[in-house]
């Protein structure tokens, strides 16, 4: 106790009073901990990434004789790149995940924002219902009701093209849904009136003020959305088995077979699908961030 | 979902009353409020009655036949798949793989919130560790299932460490061995979704006002105080969120074990043993009884959380 009212008036003299002095080191101790907790983290996420990005550069002998953390001879051996690009069909794959993505993209800022658009500017009879559809849906895990989502995916002749991914990623997406009618409930509603004022229409107001106005949540969901589809695996594995229509994740999945135990040039094949992402996820931080933020809490 | 309504504010001051302003509003919407919504309703709601609700609807028919997919006639068979599921070992089987994937949830969630705590505060090269923990989160499926079966391989990457820091006799086969198969999974999904619990319980935390932490440290209260009284229960509502979440998502775990081991040796989980019930085995009803339970579940656990802790702001209006 008297040290406590001491330690007050004497500030610098730790020697003295040892439970300053304790104090002190505790603090470091803890400061210690947290970053060796940081780094340890940081090495459990980095090294399985490191040793795929070590052997995509190793040559078929390097990869047999030495280990996987060890480093490659030749940093710029890119031949196991070029094997992975033209023998496991990566550019297909890239070009029609390419051609899904910008219409489905398309397709879910045009339905999610008219959708949002009904919900929040409108009154109507069967709003209520409307509304308790599209929450009932975020309760049905998509992966749980494809047995009969395939049945009817085949009933309307959309098996093996193109249409089934992107009527499927349109028909399930809720979440955009959200993040629209949560931006446009901060457009105040006398935008909407002032234009009409003016003698533009619902559709005008929606087309011409509304949908630019929704410029920065439009962002937010092509980003979210745009890498949950370049992602997707279980869509185009069940939909889309025909080769030439290989998505990204499907030409991956497809080198455990031909590959068997090439691990160096799995490992290339790996590297190429994982670096669009990276780039992505350096440039666009902090939207990504506010995004999931937003789309993940519902 | 505080988010949700926080930014519903913010609409500027127009003449005439609140009532006023009102009333002109719904006038002017009046006019054209009968088909109009409708119409921007129309592809929305026909997507998602076509790919959810009617999928759901013949799901649950399928479920008491003993459809195999292809024929016409579906027979109607009664609750004969339902009782299958609940007495055939191999199937039930499952449901303590999902234990795996529960546990390693908790786990994620736990050091999800360590982090997510420490690095709210002042912390050198922030944004380094923040990028670092959360980027796993997004990398494609199919590529963390490549990187991890590189890793688990024998005398792969974790082999190798164990050795250079003296553990050789802790090597094992990790995908291999049914005793170690279902860890070694579950803990790629920790290095995978560990990111995404960061990132909310992260935003979550820093809505939590400064001169909160402020006043505490003016009272003395230690971090270990400031983390119990002010942050846990600022962060109460994403936690249980992430709860639900965690224990749906374990019972629907998919990808990460049909892309390393397919689902063999006994790693095979409720939603494979569905998807391989319905299109290897041709038993459509079978799997669609399946498919019914696991939602029954995810279904009965939200309805538990919902009553837990309510949460009335889930709303989209």
């Amino acid at each position: 106790m008297s040290n406590l009212l001491r330690r007050g008036s004497r500030p610098t003299d730790a020697l003295r009073f040892p439970q300053r002095e304790n104090h002190r080191t505790r603090a470091a101790i803890a400061t210690f901990l947290k970053y060796l907790s940081l780094v340890l983290a940081v090495v459990a996420v980095l090294v399985p990434l490191v040793a795929v990005f070590l052997t995509s550069f190793k040559t078929r002998e390097e990869y047999l004789t030495t280990g996987p953390l060890d480093p490659p001879e030749n940093w710029f051996n890119f031949e196991n790149y070029g094997i992975a690009f033209t023998q496991g069909n990566m550019l297909l794959g890239f070009a029609n995940t390419g051609i899904v993505l910008i219409v489905s993209l398309a397709g879910t800022v045009l339905i999610g924002s008219m959708t949002a658009y009904a919900i929040d500017r409108f009154d109507f009879k069967l709003k209520k219902v409307v509304i308790a559809l599209f929450l009932l849906a975020t309760l049905v895990p998509g992966v749980t009701t494809q047995v009969a989502t395939f049945q009817i995916v085949v009933g309307l002749e959309l098996y093996d093209s193109y249409a089934a991914p992107i009527a499927l990623f349109l028909g399930t997406d809720i979440i955009s849904i959200y993040i629209f009618v949560q931006f446009m409930q901060s457009i105040p509603k006398d935008v909407d009136e002032a234009a009409m004022l003016d003698g533009a229409n619902k559709f005008t107001i929606f087309w011409r003020i509304i949908l630019p106005l929704l410029k920065p949540a439009i962002a937010t969901v092509v980003i979210i959305k745009g890498i949950a589809i370049y992602n997707e695996f279980y869509i185009p594995f069940l939909y889309l088995p025909s080769e030439e229509l290989s998505m990204i994740s499907t030409a991956l999945f497809r080198f455990t077979g031909p590959f068997g135990s090439q691990w160096e040039v799995i490992s290339a094949g790996t590297l190429i699908v994982i670096i669009p992402t990276f780039i992505a996820f350096i440039l666009l931080q902090r939207f990504i961030y506010s995004g999931l933020t937003q789309g993940a809490t519902k | 979902m505080s988010q949700m309504t926080g930014t519903t504010g913010g609409a500027p001051p127009t003449a005439g009353t609140p009532l006023e302003r009102e009333a002109r509003s719904s006038r002017t919407l009046k006019k054209h409020r009968r088909i109009t919504p409708y119409l921007f309703l129309i592809a929305p709601l026909a997507l998602l009655i076509t790919f959810t609700f009617v999928p759901a609807a013949n799901l649950i028919w399928y479920s008491f036949t003993d459809w195999d997919g292809i024929d016409l006639e579906k027979e109607f068979v009664g609750l004969e798949n339902y009782i299958e599921i609940f007495t055939e070992p191999e199937v039930f089987r499952v449901f303590f793989v999902s234990l795996y994937y529960i546990g390693a949830s908790f786990l994620q969630m736990g050091i999800a919130l360590y982090f997510a705590t420490i690095l709210s505060f002042n912390t050198r090269f922030r944004n380094f560790f923040k990028g670092v923990l959360f980027f796993p989160y997004l990398i494609n499926g199919v590529a963390i299932g490549l990187v991890f079966l590189y890793l688990y391989q024998p005398d792969g990457t974790l082999d190798s460490l164990l050795k250079a820091v003296g553990l050789e006799s802790a090597t094992t086969a990790w995908l291999g061995d049914p005793d170690a198969v279902n860890v070694s999974l579950a803990a790629t999904s920790v290095w995978r979704y560990t990111g995404l619990n960061f990132v909310l319980f992260l935003g979550a935390i820093q809505s939590i006002p400064n001169q909160l932490y402020e006043a505490a440290d003016l009272d003395g209260a230690s971090k270990w105080q400031q983390f119990r009284f002010i942050i846990a229960p600022g962060i109460k509502r994403i936690i249980s969120l992430s709860f639900i979440l965690a224990i749906s998502g374990s019972l629907a775990v998919f990808e990460i074990p049909f892309i390393m081991t397919g689902g063999a040796n006994g790693s095979s989980t409720f939603v494979i043993q569905t998807i391989q019930s319905a299109f290897q085995f041709r038993q459509v009803g079978f799997a669609s009884a399946m498919a019914v339970v696991l939602l029954l579940i995810v279904l009965i656990v939200t309805f538990i959380q919902r009553k837990l802790v309510p949460d009335d702001e889930v709303n989209l209006t």
